[in-house]
């Protein structure tokens, strides 16, 4: 490596490649998401028998159903449901998991030890069984699984907000605050937590295709989206009985939730490269 | 060593029985009346009622919770209130059915994917690096379940070279048997292939910059040594803890491709019981996949002592 110049020092490095394409994807993905019911051709649930399991022509972009209902329009009205569901998922996990990271690596002595016992006893459930168990419980429904999927993440989240905050404590200026004799509140969330996003952030861009994914396999099995309402997963459930005479009804829905996953797992490189390039995975 | 040993099995054992509680616990909360469900729609009130108390239903919840907990000690899983049999015998069945499915998966994880890493490292920056890279990128991006789909469309559907669905014993052949197994474990194996491949090839880039790498070569050992001895063992030690936590991602995989290709495993049979509202066989599920993945992550942890002598002797070192 050169040593750093003062002269080039001022000059801004380009963005990464991945984090543009993945940023234009995912947005595209979020227009689609928002704007789906205005843009779609045909109603999501506008049945027509005449045209049952028609193969993709110019009129039906991605053919047309079991039900004659367009696959094309349906795909886009998914969007909307599976995205919720992912963001919503990791909103939770956030809203969770950081606090009570901060509150553990702040506090250190009995909180801590409560809050990590409680993590290591959440972190030793199989993902998915967490998920099964409180939709076993209650009758499915998006915001259920989006709870679910969003309680399994916690305790990563929480490791890793403990982790980022322990790093942060040791710099100067949380001593200077303390110094200065500001009350723990202020330190944790004006001091400590601004600067602790970085890896956060990173974190939190993985988790969502994590949690979209989840989430579309919970639908998938019958335990989130409830019909008529309809996400990715569940559109891919819905199409299996005619897999082989149409296989382009769960195969579109498919490629859409790929392609979504890979837009945002470029997002979520891109940002790594720029907030913490010094890819410190081995903090969870 | 020992010590380490036993002080990790409390664990687990500490664990499971946490989970057992908050198992319990949840789904007694499930709605549905199970003497209702066991005598059927024509009961009359006085009929559920004495079998609520010979069930022991109205007893507090921490007497019921310690009748199970009890029965479970002694292997004793209680009855299916839909297939009216007793548990243990089915669970076991299950348990035997996904363990073939998830050991064949985790063996070609790890062999193809620490191969796949292996070689996309050793080429690094050429075609062979790239297209590795990009098939795993993609790969990673693919829900199981939607794999299981696509398998179905070309295999069984456009080539006609797998069954679709079920579950044949080896006695009946070792072919039949086999080609009941392979769609499955494909459909499971993708995703982690992936994971496995991106870390093991990153990890081994790092190593293969490191200061002892660089004096085994210079010291003259041949290039096959100096990758098989001292860059793939060191490589492998991060490799060797995500693939604990990619059981517990397996364990999930499981759930949706045994539903989707009818194989009779641990997992249809956990989907087959909440679809069923068949409450003591969910809990009895839930406690073996408790245990179960309790258990891979005790086997990863050995394994990872086993290969990194820095720890070897576990707490002396870390304090």
């Amino acid at each position: 490596m050169a040593l750093p110049s003062m002269a080039s020092a001022p000059r801004r490095r380009p963005l990464p490649a991945s984090l543009v394409w993945g940023a234009g994807i995912f947005a595209f993905v979020l227009f689609i998401a928002v704007a789906g019911p205005f843009l779609a051709p045909f109603d999501y649930d506008q049945m027509n028998i005449l045209k049952r399991m028609q193969a993709p022509s110019a009129v039906h972009w991605f053919g047309t159903d079991e039900f004659g209902r367009d696959v094309f329009s349906r795909v886009l009205y998914g969007a909307r449901l599976s995205i919720a569901m992912g963001i919503g998922a990791t909103m939770i996990s956030l809203a969770i998991g950081v606090p009570l990271g901060l509150i553990a690596g702040y506090y250190r002595g009995w909180p801590e030890e409560a809050i990590m016992r409680g993590v290591d006893v959440l972190i030793s459930i199989p993902p998915i069984m967490l998920g099964l168990l409180i939709l076993a419980v209650t009758t499915p429904s998006v915001w259920k699984s989006a709870l679910a999927v969003g309680v399994i993440y916690v305790p990563i989240m929480v490791r890793l907000t403990r982790s980022v905050c322990l790093e942060v404590m040791g710099e100067e200026f949380v001593e200077a605050a303390k110094a200065r004799g500001e009350r723990g509140w202020y330190i944790l969330f004006s001091e400590i937590l601004p600067n602790a996003w970085p890896p956060i952030i990173v974190e939190t861009a993985l988790r969502v295709t994590f949690a979209i994914m989840l989430g579309a396999a919970l639908s998938f099995l019958g335990l989130g989206v409830q019909p008529p309402a309809s996400d990715w997963g569940l559109m891919i459930a819905e199409a299996r009985p005619f897999i082989h005479q149409a296989p382009w009804i769960a195969v579109a829905p498919g490629i859409a939730l790929v392609i979504t996953v890979i837009a945002i797992n470029l997002l979520g490189d891109g940002l790594r490269e720029i907030l913490d390039p010094r890819m410190k995975r081995d903090r969870l | 060593m020992f010590g380490y040993l036993l002080q990790r099995l409390l664990y687990i054992f500490v664990i499971v029985a946490v989970m057992s509680v908050l198992i319990f616990w949840i789904t007694q909360i499930m709605p549905g009346n199970v003497a209702y469900m066991i005598l059927g729609d024509f009961a009359g009130m006085d009929q559920i009622l004495a079998l609520e108390q010979k069930l022991g239903l109205h007893d507090p919840i921490h007497v019921q919770y310690w009748r199970w907990a009890q029965g479970l000690l002694q292997f004793d899983l209680g009855d299916s209130l839909i297939m009216e049999r007793p548990i243990a015998p089915i669970l076991f069945d299950a348990i035997g059915n996904s363990a073939i499915l998830a050991l064949s998966s985790i063996g070609l994880v790890a062999l193809v994917g620490i191969w796949l890493g292996v070689y996309s490292a050793i080429h690094h920056g050429k075609a062979g690096d790239h297209i590795v890279s990009l098939a795993t990128y993609v790969t990673l991006a693919v829900p199981e379940f939607f794999w299981c789909v696509l398998l179905i469309i070309l295999f069984v559907g456009y080539l006609g070279w797998f069954p679709a669905t079920g579950y044949t014993s080896l006695s009946e052949g070792f072919f039949v048997w086999a080609q009941h197994l392979i769609l499955p474990v494909v459909a499971l194996v993708m995703g982690l292939m992936a994971h496995v491949s991106r870390l093991t090839r990153s990890s081994m880039l790092e190593v293969m910059h490191s200061q002892y790498v660089l004096a085994a070569r210079a010291k003259g050992v041949p290039e096959g040594l100096v990758i098989r001895r001292h860059a793939l063992r060191n490589a492998l030690l991060p490799t060797i803890t995500v693939l604990a936590i990619d059981v517990g991602v397996l364990m999930g995989g499981i759930v949706v491709v045994e539903t989707i290709f009818s194989y009779p495993g641990l997992g249809r049979l956990l989907i087959f019981a909440i679809q069923q509202m068949d409450v003591p066989l969910i809990q009895a599920c839930l406690i073996v996949v408790t245990i179960v993945y309790a258990v891979a992550n005790l086997l990863a942890d050995i394994l990872y002592t086993f290969l990194n002598p820095r720890i070897r002797y576990g707490s002396s070192v870390n304090g």
